[in-house]
């Protein structure tokens, strides 16, 4: 038996582990062929595309956290995010690049959750890369049909009366949600309210924490 | 642009057809009536612009439906809405 063990060791003593083991994928090879190509032809560099990937990288939630406890602290930043909300990040300092942002309002009749049933289209620029349960085919296929149950399953059971409004992101807008403001929160500063405001209030299947 | 822009709350019915190709209009949602929530863009179209075509400008609107209208009797609340963005050539006023 001990000697079977060996059989599953590295010669420094350690379990091998599963890697990049499988063949690459067509888009895989693809992906890799196309920026070779670039780098080859001088239309971008190694660096430049390392950078825009750690570019990516430092976008999260946290970002859009700050949008909305701006837009709960600041009623006109609130009417200008409402109304433009590409142009209310961009003002707060955000390189959101080419985003074109709807910002859509919880309140006490209406709870708004996003989706994308075509592919998995997300506030990437402000919010960072999405999580895997959202381009997951179960997540957009039932949030469309049956929203109040996949709000229960995130722990979310709203009030009879609140009407959801399911927003499927189909084409070339990108959507958040600005949770509401929690109760007990009068006289927080911005700051301290952008802790209680996560990533999935923000799209919809959760809300902000309570204080 | 061909045909004048429809306006906000105009009932609208998304085209029912099924032409190949890429396409943004989700197919649950066709033949179904709504109305227009915003008028948006105007931006490519995608339908060309997938196939390496520049796209012809187009009208975008973000039209809401109720979950009666989509589901029937299996909407999960009658009186909930979805919003979807559909551009102006899949829309026909009713």
């Amino acid at each position: 038996m001990p000697h079977d063990q060996h059989d599953h060791l590295s010669p420094s003593g350690h379990p091998y582990r599963a890697d990049n083991d499988t063949p690459l994928s067509y888009w895989q090879t693809m992906e890799i062929a196309v920026r070779e190509l670039l780098i080859e032809k001088g239309v971008s560099t190694a660096a430049e595309i390392n950078g825009q990937i750690n570019a990516m990288d430092a976008r999260s939630p946290a970002d859009g956290a700050q949008v909305v406890a701006r837009a709960w602290t600041d009623p006109a930043f609130r009417e200008r995010l409402l109304t433009n909300g590409s142009d209310a990040c961009r003002e707060m300092g955000f390189d959101i690049g080419a985003l074109q942002l709807i910002a859509v309002e919880n309140t006490r009749d209406v709870h708004n959750i996003i989706v994308c049933t075509l592919c998995s289209c997300y506030p990437r620029n402000l919010l960072g890369l999405a999580p895997d349960w959202y381009k997951s085919r179960e997540y957009r296929s039932r949030t469309v049909k049956e929203p109040r149950k996949v709000l229960s399953e995130f722990g979310v059971n709203l009030p009879e009366a609140v009407q959801v409004r399911v927003h499927d992101s189909t084409a070339d807008m990108r959507y958040v949600v600005v949770p509401a403001r929690p109760d007990g929160t009068d006289g927080w500063s911005a700051g301290k309210l952008a802790d209680l405001v996560t990533r999935d209030s923000m799209i919809g299947t959760g809300l902000a924490k309570a204080p | 642009m061909g045909r004048p822009p429809m306006a906000d709350l105009d009932r609208v019915r998304v085209r029912k057809m099924m032409p190949p190709g890429h396409v943004r209009t989700p197919a649950y949602l066709r033949g179904k009536t709504g109305w227009i929530e915003r008028q948006l863009g105007p931006f490519g179209n995608p339908e060309q612009q997938a196939y390496g075509l520049r796209g012809d400008p187009l009208v975008l609107y973000r039209v809401r439906f109720t979950m009666a209208e989509v589901w029937g009797d299996g909407a999960e609340r009658p009186d909930d809405t979805l919003d979807a963005e559909i551009y102006e050539h899949w829309l026909e006023p009713v």
